[in-house]
């Protein structure tokens, strides 16, 4: 049974992406005690599945390693996965949280030796790759998963599968009799750092997600550009598994969108912008990419990104909103349907692979949880005074990595005062 | 520490007990490590196997352990023993896991665990437990540059936290640029209208505060120190100056408007109706003040039509104007247009522009503005002209793709300019080159500051320069996606759109964030720890002033500017200052600055431990450092997919390819070793090593080396430097291979055996 130590002068952070690690390891190295709920099996959220970031086209899992080892360099922070706050009481400087922790059936002996993965034969889709590919159902998350830590799939549990896995293990690290645990500790402020998710694109109807192999989304694009992912870097359509060389990017899917997600999802534009260097980084002269936007929101320093992938000759800009999508049976091609805006000209593109720039929408609704307010979009509202709850990063607002950190890194100040405070009242 | 007792523990779980022969490693650890005492374990990270190692260091049996099992990124909180030096011997990811499991790599495979066990061995024993140091500074209050809202958030938030706070204001007031705003763009729903800018509020609460004490009319003339202990003469108009200690400095001095005199062609200058967005706002407050309609500068009458130029003088390719975008110009404009049309919905306003850009919640701002009849035309103004009374506004229209496009019968133009950075002194532009001669090996460029026209801010009394470095366009912002409050002088943190561009939500955030990294940096200062990325580290370079020959390489490459010069010219080592990248030992011609768990002589002894079979033997031996942060992490990833590579590599972990002292290199040539392989990280203007210039410094350093080698007369191939990625995972394999083979075909080091 798990036990967690935990008072009022701890601070709960809620989501192990990097707004949540950032919120946690700030406050840790100001000398504060933290506890990091991660609703997954391993710490690192949605930016540890990015295969560059932009405008650098540095790699997200560098600043994962040093987080990492901030985190394991810090003897204040309380890490668990597979959990999931299911209620907060209480008030400022004393709150009472419950979390339940679903069972990985894999416990702390484990070594990630990876001889229970090699005994397993029964495959999943791989969540980290969003089921873009399949994996073992004994596995390591990715392969900086923190916990290094196996996770046998419940899927499997109960049946021979299970049994083999644990035949396989010589640590004694498969406990198959491992049933969810809830834990209820103090807290004295939390910090909600849920992050987002990318919006439903097959609620875009005219665009056919749900329909067409070769319509993809952003995140999933992503993840084929990465050598880490499903298809070893190479960029290949869905359908055929050809490279995919000519490829469209529609800006705004799903966000700005009286019929979708009202607001800008911020980072859809210069996420395009990035990723028709894959595409040139793979394909040459012989790329093309297109991108059908309304605004190119390129803001601040990100101008000059902009700037250079317009002196692209492979890169093409057509002020439209798509209107639909069609595809061509015969060759899997999507062929895509709108107005030119600029001169008015009307268009039937054909493309090998469309990539919808996907909006971003909370991934939790928190108030079924505890008792914070959200705006239209769901995210949750600027703090109010003398609050004791704080969102941060992607569950306060559509924000780009860079101003995530500053976010969470603000929000975990907000706590700091609250607990600061509950310090000094008890003298 | 008195008497070294070395405990080598060898784990021979996960297949290392299946793949090497760990009796054998026992004696080597013995006869050769010269530990005292050996323990095989068969899981040695469980709770059995660490209470074993505790067991011993409790006991006395031992004060030193060397941990052969996995990587040293891999049970890292098992095997972290309070108050002992540990090295760790990576027999997992980077031996078993990098070799073919079959009979014939077996001797290989055995020499390689071997040589890892003599390199640990002999690390851990030139370590020493680093102790924190004891020019810790206690002080905990925070200075704040500057009082706009940056500035002021800074303030109350450090103050509501519990620290005390001094902040300077040059003006008389506080409030900066935004005490000037008649509304301000909403912050929290309904996003519709504008709405009262947080000024007084702000400015009420910091009267309130007693943690707070206000310097109005005063500058920053003189900052020396370090976090935990800085030193700063706050100076009135008056001359009066008084000197205050401070922990942490938080920079908040804003910026300036681009200056729309450089925009004839918009009408700026030429007609008093064509004003920038700070005169709209001078003539929107004076117009509240009167109870009145906005009003013509030029006659006063009742302002009927009013054009908005987004990106005056902004994301201008020519380069003559600004190149970036100021984020913040869209929504403030739209904000504009409400001021009339809240006013007077007849009023005609257009907002010509060629990307909104209204990102969040800003998108239901412009929604808004739609709603209210502000018309946005999609084009690119050319020129504004004033005839007969009115303004003529002649533009590109990008929809209808009329070049000719014109607004005729302005009553007032408004011109969306950008922000510059009140950033002070750009330190890095370099005046004649004062060249460092230390009478070893190359010379290095000494950047020298000049004056630019700008006056510091900071007044820094460091050596290298009076104000925090500039990143680009003169902004003091984070070259760090994943770290925007990486600062390159330690316990000074920039805030507000001195950083970069920004509105006032984002500043708000940014200033709430920058107060958490002021009083993080002095909680740290006074316990002697590191601040970011090495967070917590207690060590702290020191040197032996006997044999330094004042040659200045290390006050000059240090990335942080921590270490300054004394009358004599010899380094002073500010420790709160200082990351621990270990630039300074790379730099040392003469290695004198070590660290106490990390030295030339750790690193050298590794070096040295190895087993360097002789010419005949057909065995190469290359070394390999690197990066610990982005190299090493791959080459263990490598490994966990195991992806094979040559069993001729011996690697070393560096805190950072700048900490790489070309003495390595020479000494593993002279003793026999191949070929050097250095893997870094990227470098350049979208460079990715965390401590900045590390891996350039390495790269530079390297490219002299080839002299040295020339006077051996060795091959310049035989040392070479890579810039490898964390994502390297295939790649990091296949060019060590690579090397492998090159230094077949060059041949083996005529030198071993010497």
């Amino acid at each position: 049974m798990a036990t967690v130590v935990a008072t009022n002068e701890t601070l709960l952070v809620v989501g192990g992406g990097i707004s949540g690690m950032t919120a946690a390891l700030e406050a840790a190295e100001t000398g504060k005690d933290v506890v990091l709920v991660e609703k997954g099996p391993a710490l690192g959220g949605r930016v540890s599945r990015l295969y560059k970031y932009f405008p650098k086209l540095c790699h997200p899992t560098c600043g994962l390693e040093i987080n990492l080892r901030r985190l394991k360099a810090s003897k204040r922070i309380r890490v668990l996965t597979l959990a999931e706050v299911r209620k907060v009481s209480g008030a400022p400087g004393n709150y009472a949280v419950t979390v339940s922790v679903a069972p990985r059936y894999v416990n702390e002996n484990c070594t990630a030796c990876g001889a229970c993965g090699d005994a397993v034969s029964t495959e999943i889709p791989n969540p980290f790759n969003y089921g873009l590919n399949n994996m073992k159902a004994a596995y390591l998350p990715f392969s900086m998963a923190y916990p290094q830590r196996y996770v046998i799939d419940p899927s499997i549990i109960a049946t021979g599968e299970a049994e083999k896995a644990k035949a396989a293990c010589q640590y004694n690290a498969i406990d198959l009799d491992m049933k969810e645990e809830v834990l209820t500790f103090n807290a004295g402020a939390i910090i909600w750092a849920t992050g987002w998710k990318p919006y439903d694109a097959a609620k875009i109807q005219p665009y056919g997600y749900d329909r067409f192999a070769n319509v993809i989304t952003s995140v999933e694009f992503e993840r084929l550009a990465d050598p880490r992912g499903p298809t070893g870097g190479r960029v290949i359509r869905p359908s055929d598994g050809k490279e995919a060389k000519n490829v469209a990017f529609i800006q705004c899917a799903g966000s700005r969108d009286r019929n979708h997600l009202t607001h800008c999802s911020r980072i859809c534009c210069m996420a395009s912008l990035k990723q028709t260097t894959y595409v040139r980084e793979r394909c040459g002269d012989d790329a093309k990419s297109t991108i059908y936007y309304i605004d190119i929101r390129a803001i601040d320093r990100f101008e000059d990104f902009y700037q250079k992938v317009q002196a692209d000759p492979t890169v093409r800009f057509v002020k439209s909103k798509v209107a639909s999508i069609t595809e061509d049976q015969k060759t899997g091609d999507v062929i895509l349907h709108g107005v030119d805006t600029e001169g008015y000209h009307r268009y039937d593109a054909r493309h090998d692979l469309c990539v919808l720039a996907i909006g971003m929408e909370p991934s939790v609704d928190v108030r079924a949880i505890a008792d914070v307010s959200v705006d239209v979009s769901g995210f949750i509202e600027a703090s109010i005074p003398d609050g004791g709850m704080f969102g941060a990063g992607c569950a306060s607002n559509a924000l780009d990595v860079n101003r995530s950190v500053q976010s969470a890194t603000a929000s975990a100040m907000r706590a700091i005062q609250v607990i600061n405070r509950v310090a000094r009242a008890e003298g | 520490m008195s008497e070294v007792k070395l405990g080598t523990y060898i784990c021979r779980g996960c297949g290392i007990g299946d793949r090497l022969d760990t009796a054998a490693l026992s004696v080597v650890a013995q006869k050769e490590g010269k530990a005292q005492l050996v323990r095989e374990h068969d899981f040695l990270c469980s709770a059995d196997g660490v209470a074993t190692i505790r067991q011993s260091l409790e006991g006395g049996e031992v004060n030193q352990v060397v941990i052969a099992a996995c990587s040293r990124r891999s049970k890292t909180e098992a095997f972290n023993f309070e108050n002992v030096t540990v090295a760790r011997a990576n027999l997992r990811e980077q031996v078993i896991w990098t070799q073919p499991d079959t009979p014939e790599a077996r001797e290989l495979t055995q020499e390689m665990a071997a040589d890892y066990i003599r390199m640990a061995c002999a690390e851990v024993k030139k370590m020493h437990v680093p102790a924190a140091s004891a020019n810790a500074g206690t002080n905990k209050r925070v200075l704040v540059v500057g009082g706009g809202v940056s500035g002021m958030t800074s303030a109350l938030e450090a103050a509501k936290a519990g620290y005390e706070v001094l902040l300077v204001e040059k003006t008389g007031a506080l409030g900066g640029w935004t005490a000037k705003l008649y509304k301000r763009i909403p912050f929290r729903e309904p996003y519709a209208d504008p709405v009262e800018t947080p000024v007084h509020e702000l400015i009420a609460a910091i009267g309130k505060e007693p943690r707070i004490k206000v310097f109005l009319n005063s500058t920053t003339t003189r900052t020396s120190g370090s976090p935990g202990q800085f030193s700063v003469d706050i100076t009135a108009e008056s001359g009066n100056t008084m000197t205050e200690n401070v922990g942490a400095i938080v920079m908040a001095s804003g910026f300036s408007l681009y200056d729309a005199n450089k925009l004839p062609h918009l009408g700026y200058g030429k007609s008093p109706d064509v004003v920038d967005q700070a005169g709209l706002e001078a003539l929107a407050l004076k117009a509240a003040a009167d109870g009145a309609r906005i009003r013509r500068p030029s006659d006063g009458r009742e302002v009927k039509n009013v054009v908005f130029v987004q990106c005056a003088g902004q994301r201008d390719a020519s380069g003559e104007h600004l190149t970036y975008c100021s984020g913040y110009c869209c929504n403030a404009s739209i904000k504009q247009a409400m001021y009339f049309k809240d006013a007077n919905r007849d009023i005609d306003t257009n907002i010509i522009y060629t990307d909104l850009r209204t990102p969040g919640n800003g998108e239901d701002f412009y929604r808004s503005a739609q709603k209210k009849g502000v018309s946005f035309t999609k084009g690119r103004v050319k020129a504004v002209e004033s005839a007969g009374g009115s303004l003529t506004v002649r533009f590109h229209d990008l929809i209808l793709n009329d070049e000719r496009a014109t607004v005729t019968g302005v009553d007032l133009v408004v011109l969306a300019t950008g922000q510059i950075p009140n950033s002070g002194m750009n330190i890095e532009l370099k005046a004649e080159p004062e060249k460092a001669d230390d009478g070893h090996g190359p010379s290095v460029e000494v950047p020298v500051p000049v004056p630019p026209k700008a006056a510091s801010v900071l007044n820094l009394t460091y050596r290298q320069g009076p104000d925090l470095p500039q990143l680009k366009y003169g902004f003091t912002d984070s070259h760090f996606i994943c770290f925007p409050y990486e600062t390159r002088r330690s316990g000074i943190y920039a805030t507000g759109p001195v950083r970069r561009p920004m509105d006032l939500v984002q500043a708000v955030e940014d200033a709430t964030g920058a107060a958490l990294k002021a009083i993080q940096a002095v909680e740290n200062a006074s316990l002697g720890r590191a601040l970011h990325p090495r967070s917590g580290d207690l060590s702290f370079p020191s040197f032996r002033r006997e044999g330094c020959t004042q040659c200045k390489r290390c006050t000059v490459e240090c990335p942080f500017g921590a270490i300054d010069e004394d009358e004599q010219r010899y380094p002073v080592f500010n420790e709160g200052r200082c990351r621990r990248c270990g630039t300074c030992m790379g730099a040392c011609p003469v290695r004198v600055i070590s660290f106490e768990n990390y030295s030339v002589d750790t690193v050298g002894a590794q070096i040295k431990a190895v087993d360097v079979p002789d010419e005949f033997s057909e065995k190469p031996r290359l070394l390999l450092l690197a990066c610990e942060n982005d190299a090493y992490p791959a080459l263990d990833m490598a490994g966990m997919n195991r992806l094979q590579s040559s069993a001729f590599v011996r690697t070393i972990p560096v805190r950072c390819l700048g900490s790489v002292n070309t003495i390595w290199i020479t000494d593993a040539l002279n003793s026999g070793y191949d070929g050097v392989m250095l893997m870094g990280c990227k470098h350049g203007d979208d460079y990715q090593c965390h401590f900045v210039k590390g891996s350039e410094l390495a790269d530079y350093r390297m490219s002299k080396i080839d002299d040295t080698l020339k006077g051996l007369n060795l091959e310049p191939e035989r040392v070479r430097t890579y810039e490898v990625a964390i994502t390297d995972i295939a790649r990091v394999p296949q060019l060590i291979n690579d090397y492998a083979e090159k230094i077949k075909e060059i041949g083996m080091n005529p030198f071993k055996g010497f």
